[in-house]
């Protein structure tokens, strides 16, 4: 019973880093269309500036916030010379650019940075805290917490907000945005800086757990994907309910079958939800025009 | 004798009924036209009769064979193909080529004998390659042979397309629009063309929005509006019915705003 | 592309393959052909998929994973020859291929290149967890051919090198001779034709399914052979062979030279083989400039080099 607790603490943990990129992914396909296979790299470059600005003398606040803006950049720059660039282009050519991109970020930061594990001091403490009969590190709490108040945050931006509601209108039709006065080509350039600066934040948060280095962005982003996926593409709620899904499949099967494998339940799961349900728990049925 | 028959056919998409409850039939020869305002559901009929939608109710029977949510393929080997309202051409292949991939049933061998050329491939390759020319020269099309299909102009496309169907030697075949977009000289000789192929005992299914050539070449008519059938008969039964003079009459002004919509709901497609 | 094309292409490019070794300063330029070559046959499967048939797949470096663990665990574990175990190493890809492709080929696009990405990971997961067998992520040593033994016995005598070029560029040769074959075969039209609309290439009869099934496991076989041929060469394999970057330097090659083009695709693996031998600092940048060249490619030249280059010598230029 407290190994279950346990296991259920650390799916929920790894489960809102997922949700965060499956988050990451949603914003930019419901406004382009596009599937950004660099999604993970914005996490890996959240964790490893903030490492390098703190040893460079930094406090972590202040750290991190530099590699949120940095990162948040990153995601404008890709859009501009990237993806714009090639807009129409085949979905085959998207895959290749994004996947193009992701290896850049990776060949950058390894140049920029190097190839070691990096960690920075979590935000409270190392010193777990009981519940329920299971510990808990303080930053796993940072962690859902923080992804919480991400969601939160998100869901009153594009509800409560003009700027918001103009994402959504140029998500659902970019043509009729254009006409009524949306200028959809800022709408893109925000899309990809919150995204990319959600997946920065991400990386801040979880770099104390899971630490960090140049090539961990690849694994998040299938991970977010299948996040994604299972919650039904394109759909906020889903990606958070896929995200914390997918964390405790893995925590389950890490503690229950075995944890050299448990980076197979991604896969595993992407190809159950295509046979059981393709449009995932959240996402509408779309029919094909001919 | 019936070649295809239809029966209360229905679809919904999301709640709302694109098409209900429509049936006719079609014997060999005849050629069937389907008619209607814009967003009457035709080309929808068409996408569930060919197998490209799965129809929620109804039935589909070929030849006295119920082929209700066959697979396009699974028809296409038993006789039944079609043409687009939007083009679908393999743009990136030759004009020839296009015609010769509507001979795939006939052609195909087992994958090994492809992979490694044995003589058996080569030899159905140049009799199918023979009979795709034969085809393009009844559309004038032969000497764009070697041209890639993309380069064609829309009027071509359109006939490429058609013999592309007909490499396959369809027992029915339906042509959505086969017209549209085309000059009246080209319509004319696409009209003379589907004649030609009735003749020769083809079934033909017809959506066309060109008036003048659905009443001289069709033998009967099916009138949907809102996806429902509103009236069918014979040319001269169906233009003198007065439900459907005024669903076409009270919807000139509506067909232009439904034009507009299914422009704008095209344009979603493409952007969302 | 007609019917003479293929024996032309067929025709440059054993005349490349005869002629470069005179240019070859050294010995070691032998074993960068023989890899150039290697490389280029698993892009050529590449091409078949991702060119001709318009699947992607960011995991073929899995079946690569395969072919070469074959060739090393099939002589210890089973006592098979090495030529046998490579055999059998295609036909294991195959049949995964066949499994995996199944359920995945139904997906399009995005949801195609992610499963196909966790199919990659999943096989690089495998033989580097699973000591017992493989050794884990140091690699493990592979059987000798033993097929130079026997030519020096019939009085040919090859260096290691040169056996190798030999071996691998024939093996690139057959396997362009098949490409080019299907390509203007009655499946290979039908590749093309659900490449260029898959509801019309049902219409006419061609069951969509079964011709990207085809594709995909044919692809397979190339990258498992390709796989095979390297781990036999260098008489050592560690699971990287498997990994994600093997996936996507595979696709990088097919895409720079022109995926719908065979000899494109050998010219792509070519260039990409042979930088990291020229520049010596190129390990570093890697990554960076592997990733350069799939966007810049994509936007400047989305056909790839040699297409690009044959239409501008034509004289209509993109």
């Amino acid at each position: 019973m407290d190994a279950l607790m346990q296991f259920l603490l650390s799916g929920m943990t790894v489960g809102a880093v997922y949700a965060l990129v499956a988050l990451g992914f949603t914003i930019i396909y419901n406004a382009s269309d596009v599937v950004n296979f660099a999604q993970g790299e914005f996490v890996m470059l959240g964790g490893m500036i903030t490492v390098f600005a703190h040893a460079a003398g930094l406090p972590l606040p202040l750290a991190a916030l530099i590699a949120i803006v940095l990162t948040a950049l990153v995601g404008v720059a890709l859009n501009k010379l990237a993806i714009e660039p090639a807009r129409g282009a085949p979905v085959v050519s998207l895959i290749i650019i994004t996947i193009g991109a992701s290896i850049v970020i990776r060949g950058a930061a390894q140049l920029i940075f190097d190839k070691q594990l990096h960690r920075f001091p979590s935000f409270s403490g190392d010193e777990p805290i009981r519940l329920l009969g299971a510990a808990i590190l303080p930053q796993s709490l940072w962690v859902v917490g923080g992804a919480f108040f991400i969601f939160i945050g998100l869901w009153v931006f594009f509800t409560k907000t003009l700027t918001g509601k103009a994402v959504l209108a140029t998500a659902n039709n970019r043509l009729a945005a254009q006409l009524v006065g949306i200028n959809t080509g800022w709408v893109m350039t925000l899309s990809f800086s919150l995204s990319a600066a959600i997946g920065a934040l991400a990386g801040v948060l979880v770099t104390p757990i899971t630490l960090v280095a140049y090539d961990v962005g690849v694994g998040l982003a299938l991970k977010g994907f299948a996040a994604a996926m299972l919650g039904g593409m394109g759909n906020p709620k889903g990606a958070l309910v896929g995200g914390i899904l997918l964390g405790l499949l893995e925590a389950m099967t890490a503690g229950y079958l075995s944890s050299q494998y448990k980076d197979a339940v991604a896969f595993i799961v992407i190809l159950a939800v295509l046979f059981a349900m393709p449009q995932g728990i959240f996402g509408a049925k779309r029919t094909e025009r001919v | 004798m019936t070649l295809l028959q239809v029966e209360g056919l229905g679809i919904s998409f999301g709640g709302l009924r694109a098409v209900n409850d429509v049936g006719f039939s079609a014997s060999a020869g005849e050629i069937v036209s389907v008619i209607g305002p814009n967003g009457a559901g035709k080309t929808t009929l068409f996408n569930m009769i060919s197998g490209v939608y799965l129809p929620d109710r109804g039935r589909v029977m070929l030849d006295g064979q119920d082929v209700t949510r066959f697979e396009p393929h699974l028809l296409a080997r038993m006789g039944m193909t079609r043409t687009f309202q939007n083009l679908q051409i393999f743009q990136d292949m030759t004009v020839l080529e296009n015609v010769i991939v509507g001979f795939h049933l006939a052609e195909r061998g087992h994958l090994l004998a492809d992979l490694l050329a044995l003589p058996g491939t080569k030899r159905r390759s140049a009799e199918v390659r023979e009979k795709a020319m034969a085809l393009l020269t009844r559309v004038r099309l032969d000497k764009a042979a070697e041209q890639v299909a993309g380069n064609l102009s829309y009027g071509a496309l359109k006939r490429l397309e058609i013999v592309r169907a007909l490499a396959m030697s369809p027992r029915v075949l339906l042509l959505d629009e086969p017209a549209a977009g085309c000059n009246a000289v080209e319509t004319e000789e696409i009209d003379a063309f589907i004649a030609e192929l009735a003749a020769t005992g083809i079934g033909i299914l017809l959506v066309e929005h060109d008036m003048k050539m659905v009443m001289r070449i069709s033998n009967h008519i099916v009138v949907l509006d809102h996806g429902e059938k509103i009236a069918e008969g014979k040319p001269d039964e169906v233009s003198r019915n007065p439900e459907v003079i005024s669903a076409y009459l009270g919807t000139v002004d509506a067909e232009q705003d439904e034009q507009d919509e299914e422009d704008e709901k095209e344009a979603t497609h493409a952007v969302g | 592309m007609t019917f003479n094309s293929k024996w032309v292409q067929l025709a440059v490019l054993l005349a490349l393959i005869a002629i470069l070794p005179v240019f070859f300063p050294s010995g070691y330029y032998f074993r960068v052909g023989a890899l150039i070559f290697v490389n280029a046959l698993s892009v050529v499967g590449l091409v078949i998929l991702i060119g001709y048939a318009g699947q992607i797949s960011l995991g073929h470096a899995g079946f690569a994973g395969i072919g070469a663990y074959a060739c090393a665990l099939g002589p210890e574990a089973l006592g098979l020859h090495p030529a046998l175990a490579m055999l059998l190493g295609a036909l294991v890809s195959a049949i995964m291929a066949a499994l995996i492709g199944k359920p995945i080929l139904r997906l399009k696009g995005y949801y195609l290149a992610v499963a196909t990405l966790g199919f990659g990971i999943l096989v690089s997961m495998v033989l580097t967890n699973e000591r017992s067998l493989t050794r884990g992520p140091d690699g493990m040593e592979v059987a000798e051919l033993g097929l130079r033994d026997f030519l020096k016995g019939v009085g040919l005598k090859l260096s290691s090198g040169e056996f190798w070029y030999l071996v691998c560029g024939l093996v690139l040769i057959v396997g362009v001779w098949i490409a080019l074959n299907l390509f203007n075969s009655s499946t290979g039209r039908a590749m093309r034709a659900l490449h260029g609309s898959e509801v019309a290439a049902r219409t006419v009869g061609i069951d969509v399914a079964q011709v990207k099934l085809q594709a995909f496991v044919i692809s397979a076989v190339y990258a498992s052979v390709a796989g095979s041929l390297l781990s036999l060469q260098n008489r050592f394999i560690t699971p990287d062979v498997a990994g994600f970057m093997h996936s996507i330097e595979m696709v990088t090659m097919a895409v720079l030279g022109g995926v719908n083009s065979v000899l494109g695709a050998t010219l792509g693996a070519a260039i990409l083989t042979l930088l990291p031998q020229v520049l010596t600092v190129f390990a570093e940048y890697e990554q960076l400039i592997m990733g350069l060249v799939m966007i810049l490619v994509m936007i400047f030249l989305p056909r790839g080099l040699l297409p690009s280059i044959a239409a501008k010598l034509r004289g209509r230029g993109e």
